[in-house]
C-alpha cells in the first residue's frame, strides 16, 4: 500500500475498477429516478424548474461517482434560491429537493426545517444569535428553507437585528457546507433587491431557480388534480364555468396561483355541501356527492365582483 | 491521575468522529443532549455548569458538535461532558454521560485524614485543583 492517508480509506475499502461504472445501476441505487418521476407527475407545469432540478441531480450523481472513483471532488455548493410569485410551488419543490439530496447522500437526514424571519431574528440585543443558532442546529443534516428571506434585511433600520442573523447564516453556509443546505425563497423582485444589498448571499448560492406563473391551462389541470385527490370531479358545465373563473380571478388582486385554486376548491366544496343539504328530502348517490355543479362555481364572489365592476371598469380592486 | 467518570472513561479519549457517532445514537433514541463543563472534578460534584440549554428536537449530531467546538474554544482547559436525557418516563433522566474534553494535566485527588474522637479517623478526598479559586484551576 502506497497511500496511508486516512482521507482515502473509503476509496481503498471499496475500489471501483477504472472505467466500469454502470450509470443506470448507480442511478437506480440512488433511487433518484423515483423522486424525479414523482416531481414530474405531482407538479403541473414548472418545466424550467424541473429541468434545473434534473440538471442538478445529474451533476450530483456524477459528482458521487467521481468521488468513488477517487477523482478529486470538492463538495459542491448546494445552497439554492427559489424565486417566484406566491403559490408557484416553491415549498413543495423544496421538499422534493431535500428528498433528492438525501438519496444522493449530500445531506445526511433529508428533513426540511421551514422558517421565516420570526424564527431567526430576536426581539432584543443578544436574542438573535441563540435563536438563529438553534434553528441552524435543528436543520443540520437536512435542508433549511427560509421563506420570504428578504424580510431578514430591513434597509430602513440599520440597527435591525436581521443583519446579525444574516451574518451567522452566511458563516454556517460557508463553513458547514456538508452539514446543511440552505434554500432561500421569496418573490422575484424583492429577492433581487435582497441579493443586491447582501452580495455575500448571492455568491454563496449556487443555484438560482425562477418559478414561472402558471398558465390558465395549467391552473385547470391543477384544479382537476386536487379534485381528483379529494374524490370530486367537475360536471362539464362546472369545468367550463371554472375556466371563466380562473380568467377572472387572475385579473383580480392577491391572486396566488395554485394556492388560490386550492382555496377556490375548498369554497366550492362548501357550496356543494350547502346545496346538497338544502334539500333534505332527496336521496344522494355517490355521483351526487362527487360532482361539483356549475352553480357551485358560479356562486363565487369573483363573478359578482366582475359583474359590478364591468360597467365602470376603474374599480378593479373591489373584492369584498 | 486520569478522571474516570461516566461512560467510556477507561477507554482512550474518544475522537471527534467517535463522539459524533455517540451523539447521533443519543439523537436516534430521542434523547435531548446537553453539554456541561466544570473545573471541580470531585465525583460527588454532579451538577456541572451548563453550556446553554439542553438541545431538543435535533436530527443530526453536527449541530451539537458545533456547540462543542464553541465550548472547547471557551473552556478548553476544563472538563467537558456530554449528557443524554431520556424523557420517556415523563421526567428527564440521564441515560448516558461521557467526558469529551480534559485539562492537559489532571492532578488528581488528595486523601485527607481527620483525627476524630477516640482513635477514629475520618477520610475525605479533595481535588488538588480545588486548592485554587474557580477559573484558575487548570491554567
Amino acid at each position: 500500500m502506497l497511500q496511508h492517508s486516512p482521507v482515502t480509506h473509503e476509496a481503498e475499502a471499496d475500489p471501483l475498477p477504472q472505467g466500469a461504472v454502470d450509470l443506470r445501476q448507480e442511478s437506480e441505487a440512488a433511487g433518484i429516478a423515483g423522486v424525479l418521476d414523482h416531481l414530474d407527475r405531482d407538479l403541473v407545469g414548472l418545466t424550467p424548474v424541473k429541468t434545473r432540478i434534473k440538471e442538478i441531480s445529474s451533476l450530483l450523481l456524477i459528482e458521487r461517482i467521481r468521488s468513488r472513483m477517487g477523482l478529486v471532488a470538492v463538495p459542491p455548493t448546494l445552497h439554492m434560491s427559489f424565486t417566484g410569485n406566491p403559490g408557484t410551488g416553491k415549498t413543495t419543490v423544496a421538499l422534493r429537493v431535500a428528498e433528492m439530496l438525501h438519496k444522493l447522500g449530500f445531506v445526511r437526514r433529508g428533513h426540511v426545517v421551514s422558517v421565516t424571519r420570526d424564527e431567526l431574528v430576536g426581539q432584543y440585543i443578544g436574542h438573535t444569535a441563540p435563536k438563529t443558532k438553534e434553528i441552524l442546529k435543528k436543520a443540520m443534516g437536512g435542508v433549511l428553507f427560509i421563506d420570504e428571506a428578504y424580510y431578514l434585511h430591513r434597509p430602513d433600520n440599520e440597527r435591525d437585528y436581521g443583519q446579525e442573523a444574516i451574518e451567522i447564516l452566511l458563516q454556517v453556509m460557508e463553513t458547514q457546507r456538508e452539514d446543511l443546505v440552505v434554500i432561500l425563497a421569496g418573490y422575484g423582485d424583492r429577492m433581487d433587491k435582497f441579493f443586491a444589498s447582501n452580495p455575500g448571499f448571492r455568491s454563496r448560492i449556487a443555484h438560482h431557480i425562477d418559478f414561472p406563473d402558471y398558465s390558465e391551462q395549467e391552473l385547470i389541470a391543477i384544479a382537476e388534480l386536487i379534485l381528483q385527490q379529494q374524490n370530486y370531479r367537475f360536471s362539464a358545465d362546472a369545468r367550463e364555468a371554472f375556466v371563466r373563473y380562473i380568467a377572472l380571478r387572475k385579473t383580480q388582486p392577491l391572486f396566488s396561483n395554485a394556492r388560490s385554486i386550492r382555496n377556490a376548491i375548498d369554497r366550492m366544496r362548501l357550496r356543494q355541501a350547502n346545496r346538497l343539504v338544502a334539500n333534505l328530502d332527496r336521496s344522494l348517490t355517490v355521483a351526487d356527492l362527487e360532482r361539483i355543479e356549475a352553480a357551485d362555481v358560479l356562486a363565487s364572489r369573483v363573478f359578482a365582483a366582475a359583474a359590478t365592476t364591468r360597467p365602470d371598469s376603474h374599480a378593479t380592486g373591489a373584492r369584498v | 491521575m486520569r478522571l474516570t467518570q461516566g461512560c467510556f472513561s477507561f477507554l482512550p479519549d474518544l475522537t471527534d468522529e467517535q463522539i459524533t457517532k455517540q451523539i447521533q445514537y443519543c439523537l436516534q433514541q430521542g434523547w435531548a443532549v446537553n453539554i456541561e463543563f466544570t473545573d471541580d472534578p470531585h465525583p460527588r460534584n454532579t451538577y456541572w455548569e451548563m453550556w446553554g440549554l439542553p438541545m431538543f428536537d435535533l436530527r443530526d449530531a453536527a449541530g451539537i458538535m458545533m456547540e462543542l467546538t464553541e465550548c472547547r474554544r471557551v473552556y478548553g482547559d476544563r472538563y467537558i461532558r456530554i449528557t443524554g436525557f431520556d424523557s420517556s418516563h415523563g421526567w428527564e433522566s440521564v441515560k448516558i454521560s461521557f467526558i469529551v474534553n480534559r485539562p492537559k494535566e489532571e492532578a488528581g485527588f488528595r486523601l485527607n485524614r481527620q483525627e476524630a474522637s477516640g482513635r477514629n479517623i475520618r477520610y475525605t478526598t479533595q481535588a488538588y485543583a480545588t486548592d485554587r479559586p474557580e477559573g484558575y484551576r487548570y491554567i
